[in-house]
């Protein structure tokens, strides 16, 4: 019954995201009054879909074999943790998670939003219906995920051990709240360019979208790359695989999104960008789901390939990005330019960072694609790997990064202040960076030093915006803005360590056998077998020293059986200064253990500087809401009278 | 802005879609074939593994008679069988050429001593510089190369008992 409950939900929710987008042309052809059942519409659809994805969970939590999909991706041994996050490690879960998601948005806008103009709201609202609509026929007809089994089997296949971390309860939730959240700046962009009303107001009303959307990508993608250097054993922390590429892109969008915003919020310019960049953020995290699960790029994220899906899932892409590219061009001719800048100033400072990053952006998505073209002209294979992103869009990311540093000096509209002298102390630091890498380390390649004396200045020069002023009395959305910057510059800082100084060792070694890797001599002391509910493993000893002390850790290789497989479990023991990582192997015919060793000084500051930025994010949020709440009674009024 | 401009988006997005319909039309095929076969040897030269044996460049390949190139490692589990099997290739008049990918010396030594030696000349490649420029992305792997220096066959994965008569044929076809 369970199921089927969820079912009828699902169905109830397209009807009503139907009826909600017919609605919109009936409002937007004639002056039909209808706000308030627009509103109310898309708040019960979303309540409704809310519904059918908490009985998915049920019946995961309950792992009822009789629906296919628990059967197909849950065991009744695993932890319970792992089954309810089962209910999303798996393609249809996931994407009825998807659509949730984009309906509750879509019940938020319609709860909250009271900034937009009357006419665009209805507009937006129409395309998020519309959006949902899609989605719930592709769950509905392609891919059910309350479909039964007959009869019931007595225990289900079990779920991919990679997953089963807890890493899993917490990443594709928080990447997919981001993906989706970019879908209500695509449908306030869209009801914008129909009705005309693109100007600071609407800016408002998207901008906690997106500053929400992207903390919660910022903190996805850095808790996947964690995710991805402690579970796969290979002590990378970005591989530049095609779905990590796919998480990455909608990220430069909204981050490019977030600074237009602004210029839009602030002077009324950059119009048309703006409206670019929220319809293109949101089509990006389409083209990412598109590509993760239609299985179409060979990655280690392995999907299978269904044509069937792939197809689906296209048609939908092309259908919505093509509307809005449509309604761009027919529109954007009519949008007329805010206020005016000069060369120097905060604006021209926020546009060449969104050329930059739209230019990234550009490099990655065509690195991405680049082996299909190439196949699809030629026949020839081909795949793109770290080499070309990391020499294309390196110095790039470098260059922008010196900028972050400036930007934010730069006033509104016409520079008059003396910035070059302001900078002459972050310049004297990045110098005297460059000096001491030089003297310390003069064996490491450009881009890492580069690196070095960049995240130096952009330290320095990032929290200047504080200095000139009380701290105590600055805005916490300024706050926000520089812990986010000074954040990219400790995590330039972590992957310019990891670049130049990371040491590695792999050898095969008997008990009792000593290696060393940088700084530390650490000992195979011994390998013993262990096991856990539904695994059992080898783990291996060892003891690390350096100096005083000594460090046990314990490393394992993990067989689960239902599916069958071999994961690498690595120890790794976290300093102040760097992790120690080590991941244990295979036997030797000798009786020797296959050990991988490194020691990555400074490492974890990529984490930390992710963490950082999310943080800054966080903290614009607060003040932003802050600032709301102090306006309250204004909004009150405004809300009080459109109800009426 | 242009018209032209405006439209680009759109137009750009249609050859994104036509190339993905393409895609998934015709499903990919996972066989790749190797793209160095055919052509010389990629240039280097790198420092000798152990003290005892001479160093390995490029300019050692081309010396008339054909011999397999084998990208090894001391850590390497399958290492450890196929060099057995590379020793019955040397008794049977192969010559065989190392390359040890992110090793150190006393490993390499010790992984000898215990499984035995093939190898002519072991040259030494701790950033898998080497082998990345032969197109290898695994260990072990190996290359048959002619007596110019010419790859003529890529081996992935290690050379087993019932790949001899194979490898043989091909050392015969590039001689």
């Amino acid at each position: 019954m369970i199921a089927e409950a969820g079912l009828a939900a699902l169905w109830l929710a397209a009807g009503l995201a139907a009826f909600q987008f017919l609605l919109m042309f009936l409002a937007l052809r004639s002056d039909v009054e209808v706000t308030r059942a627009m509103r109310a519409i898309a708040i019960v659809q979303g309540a409704l879909t809310l519904l059918a994805f908490a009985m998915l969970l049920l019946v995961f939590a309950r792992s009822d074999m009789s629906v296919e999909l628990v059967f197909a991706n849950s065991h009744s041994a695993k932890p319970f943790i792992y089954k309810v996050a089962g209910a999303w490690g798996n393609h249809e879960g996931s994407m009825l998670m998807w659509v949730t998601i984009l309906a509750v948005a879509g019940a938020f806008v319609a709860s909250f939003s009271h900034r937009t103009g009357e006419r665009t709201l209805i507009a937006g609202l129409g395309s998020q219906a519309v959006l949902a609509l899609g989605f719930y026929a592709f769950l509905l007809i392609a891919s059910n995920p309350f479909a039964r089994l007959f009869p019931a089997p007595p225990d289900g296949q079990g779920l991919n051990p990679l997953l089963q971390d807890p890493g899993l309860a917490f990443h594709p939730p928080t990447l997919y709240l981001g993906y989706v959240g970019l879908s209500v700046a695509f449908s306030l962009a869209v009801g914008a360019l129909l009705t005309g009303e693109v100007d600071s107001r609407l800016a408002r009303a998207m901008r906690p979208w997106v500053l929400g959307a992207w903390i919660l990508l910022t903190l996805g993608i850095t808790a996947g790359s964690y995710w991805a250097y402690y579970e796969l054993g290979w002590g990378g922390y970005w591989f530049w695989d095609p779905v990590e590429n796919a998480s990455l892109m909608p990220w430069l969008a909204a981050t490019a999104l977030l600074h237009s915003i602004n210029v839009l919020a602030a002077r009324g310019a950059l119009k048309a960008w703006t409206m670019m960049l929220a319809v293109i953020a949101f089509s990006m995290s389409m083209v990412g789901t598109f590509l993760v699960r239609s299985g179409i790029l060979t990655s280690v994220h392995a999907f299978a390939i269904d044509p069937e899906r792939g197809t689906f899932l296209l048609a939908l892409l092309a259908i919505y990005v093509g509307a809005a590219f449509i309604l761009f061009a027919v529109r954007g001719a009519t949008l007329k330019e805010g206020a005016p800048f000069e060369l120097v100033s905060r604006e021209s400072g926020l546009v060449v960072n969104n050329l930059i990053l739209s230019v990234i952006l550009g490099i990655v998505f065509l690195g991405t694609l680049y082996p299909l073209f190439v196949e699809a002209i030629s026949g020839e294979k081909l795949s793109v790997g770290a080499p070309y992103f990391n020499a294309v869009a390196g110095p790039l990311a470098l260059v922008l990064a010196v900028l972050v540093g400036i930007g934010p000096l730069l006033s509104w509209r016409r520079e008059r202040r003396p910035v070059l002298k302001l900078l002459r102390i972050p310049a004297l630091i990045a110098a005297t960076a460059l000096a001491i890498t030089i003297i310390l380390a003069p064996d490491i390649g450009i881009l890492p030093r580069l690196g070095f004396v960049v995240a130096a200045f952009l330290a320095a020069a990032g929290i200047l915006p504080l200095v000139r002023r009380n701290p105590f009395r600055a805005p916490l959305a300024t706050w926000g803005m520089v812990v986010a910057h000074f954040g990219i510059a400790v995590a330039l800082a972590g992957m310019a360590a990891n670049a130049a100084f990371t040491s590695e060792r792999l050898a095969i070694a008997k008990t009792g056998e000593r290696l060393n890797v940088g700084p530390w001599l650490v000992q195979l002391h011994d390998v013993t077998p262990t096991a856990g509910k539904n695994w059992t493993a080898i783990e291996a000893e060892l003891h690390a020293s350096r100096g005083s002390g000594v460090f046990i850790l314990k490393p394992q290789t993990r067989y689960f059986s239902d599916p069958p497989t071999e994961t690498n479990e690595a120890a790794i023991e976290t300093f102040w200064n760097g992790q120690l990582y080590t991941v244990v192997g295979k036997s030797d015919p000798s009786g020797g253990w296959q050990l991988r060793l490194w020691w990555k000084p400074f490492v974890t500051l990529i984490w930390a500087g992710g963490a950082l930025i999310a943080l800054g994010g966080a903290l614009a949020m607060l003040g932003r809401l802050w600032r709301l709440r102090r306006r309250g009674p204004s909004n009150a009024e405004w809300r009080k009278k459109s109800y009426a | 802005m242009s018209r032209s401009l405006r439209f680009a988006p759109l137009a750009l997005l249609l050859l994104i879609v036509v190339a993905l319909v393409w895609r998934l039309a015709t499903p990919a095929n996972t066989n790749v074939p190797s793209k160095l076969e055919g052509k010389p040897v990629p240039n280097f030269a790198l420092p000798a593994a152990l003290p005892s044996k001479p160093t390995l460049s490029s300019a050692d390949l081309a010396t008339g008679q054909p011999r397999v190139i084998n990208i090894f490692a001391s850590w390497c589990v399958p290492c450890v069988t196929e060099v057995k099997v590379l020793q019955e290739l040397k008794v049977r008049g192969v010559a065989i050429e190392g390359i040890a990918v992110r090793d150190q010396s006393q490993d390499i030594a010790g992984f000898l001593a215990r499984n035995g030696d093939p190898y002519e000349r072991i040259g030494s490649d701790p950033q898998s510089r080497v082998q990345i420029s032969l197109g290898s992305s695994g260990v072990p792997e190996s290359f048959i190369v002619d007596g110019k220096g010419i790859i003529r066959y890529q081996h992935i994965g290690p050379i087993e008992q019932s790949d001899v008569p194979m490898i043989l044929g091909k050392l015969e076809q590039a001689r």
